[in-house]
């Protein structure tokens, strides 16, 4: 028998916390009770959302304390306008007052808010920087990404910018999407409709080999829960060596693959055998493989 | 934008027993969220609507003012964000709503 998948990718933001939290455990803040909506979008004629697309709060994973976020990537594509964002940076601010074991932000987000222009802009720079206030002061934070829109924009910066990503095949991670680059480069450069080469180039399973992913589950509510269970309360070092440790595996990175035409080309230079494979095989299959690569290096 | 508000007599003179709210749906395109809310209404229900639809006033009242009916609804607020969803899928959020407010009934 097929034991039961609750899958990530299909459930709503409010499903998805309640699936990785402790059952009973979650006490939202700013719920929609309290109708802290969008200021900017009526004056646009649009809909709002009662959450602002977002929902924040606290509880616990295997009885440890975490504030979690997740963005509703139904509504306007996850992405992040001013009160969304100050959702966001308010309760990664107020990690460095209750100091959990870790702040675990749910993303599912094509970034900005254009409609909301420079106060989604500014939401996100502040995001950033609540990201790396939390993290200097030794919270973990952890990024999930599982969702229907990936993690784009000014969204996958902030991803960047955590301790550690996990994600399921599913998600996909980048500053610019496939449209994007399409309508900027031309069809030739980016087949925004060819949906292997999407995945190929931006792809949680690419990202983890190379390098920007830190651990593949299949799409399952449960995997994505026992995984960040298993990191809880490991934050990264976060100080000068570390950054240029990380600028230094950057630039290497540049110089050894920077010939390359296509992901599949990067694949076989890490060495893996049958590049055409990759896109095909399950989430455990996938971390054997990346298992095997990373015991084989120097 | 459309906004529109209505009022329901429900069961008037009925005492509010409970509180609590639910929210269901996501606002998007032919989609929608309900919010619903016991408050003390002196036993009436009341619904707002902002929809992305114009001029279908009447039809919403139908629709709400039949769940309301069929429910035997009292001291109950509706709040609604409407994205352009049809009266079949705005039905099934309301039932859904009604039965999320059941889950948290004390």
């Amino acid at each position: 028998m097929i034991p039961a998948r609750h899958s990530f990718l299909e459930a709503t933001a409010r499903a998805r916390v309640r699936g990785l939290l402790d059952a009973g455990s979650f006490r939202e803040f700013c719920g929609p009770a309290q109708r802290r909506t969008s200021p900017h979008l009526p004056a646009l004629g649009m809909p709002v959302a009662f959450d602002d697309g977002i929902v924040v709060g606290e509880g616990t994973i295997e009885g440890r304390p975490v504030l979690i976020a997740a963005q509703e990537g139904a509504f306007m594509g996850g992405a992040v306008g001013e009160v969304h964002g100050a959702k966001l940076t308010g309760l990664l601010e107020r990690a460095l007052d209750t100091r959990p074991d870790a702040v675990v932000l749910l993303l599912d987000s094509g970034g900005v808010r254009l409609h909301e222009a420079n106060a989604g802009l500014i939401a996100m720079g502040e995001i950033q920087r609540a990201v790396f206030d939390a993290r200097a002061a030794g919270i973990e934070v952890i990024a999930v990404i599982g969702g229907r829109n990936g993690c784009y924009g000014g969204t996958s910066i902030v991803a960047r910018s955590c301790d550690r990503i996990i994600a399921s095949e599913e998600g996909r991670l980048s500053v610019s999407g496939p449209e994007v680059i399409e309508a900027v480069e031309g069809i030739e450069e980016f087949d925004a409709q060819d949906r292997a080469l999407v995945w190929r180039t931006m792809g949680a399973k690419h990202r983890r080999l190379t390098g920007e992913i830190d651990e593949i589950v299949a799409d399952d509510i449960d995997a994505f829960r026992s995984a960040v269970a298993a990191v809880l309360g490991a934050p990264r070092p976060f100080d000068l060596d570390a950054l240029e440790a990380e600028h230094a595996r950057l630039a290497g990175r540049v110089a050894r693959f920077k010939g390359a035409k296509d992901a599949r080309e990067i694949w076989a230079a890490l060495g893996v055998n049958d590049p055409d494979r990759v896109s095909d095989i399950e989430a455990d299959e996938f971390n054997r493989l990346v298992a095997v690569l990373e015991g084989d290096r120097p | 934008m459309e906004r529109l508000e209505f009022r329901f007599a429900g069961r008037p003179g009925t005492p509010l027993s409970a509180d609590g709210e639910a929210l269901v749906g996501v606002v998007g395109s032919g989609n929608l969220e309900v919010m619903i809310e016991r408050a003390d209404l002196g036993g009436a229900c009341e619904a707002s609507v902002d929809t992305s639809i114009h001029g279908f006033g009447d039809t919403w009242q139908q629709v709400i003012g039949d769940f309301v009916e069929r429910r035997g609804l009292a001291n109950i607020r509706l709040s609604i964000n409407d994205g352009g969803a049809t009266p079949a899928v705005v039905m099934l959020r309301l039932d859904q709503a009604w039965a999320g407010l059941g889950e948290k009934a004390p």
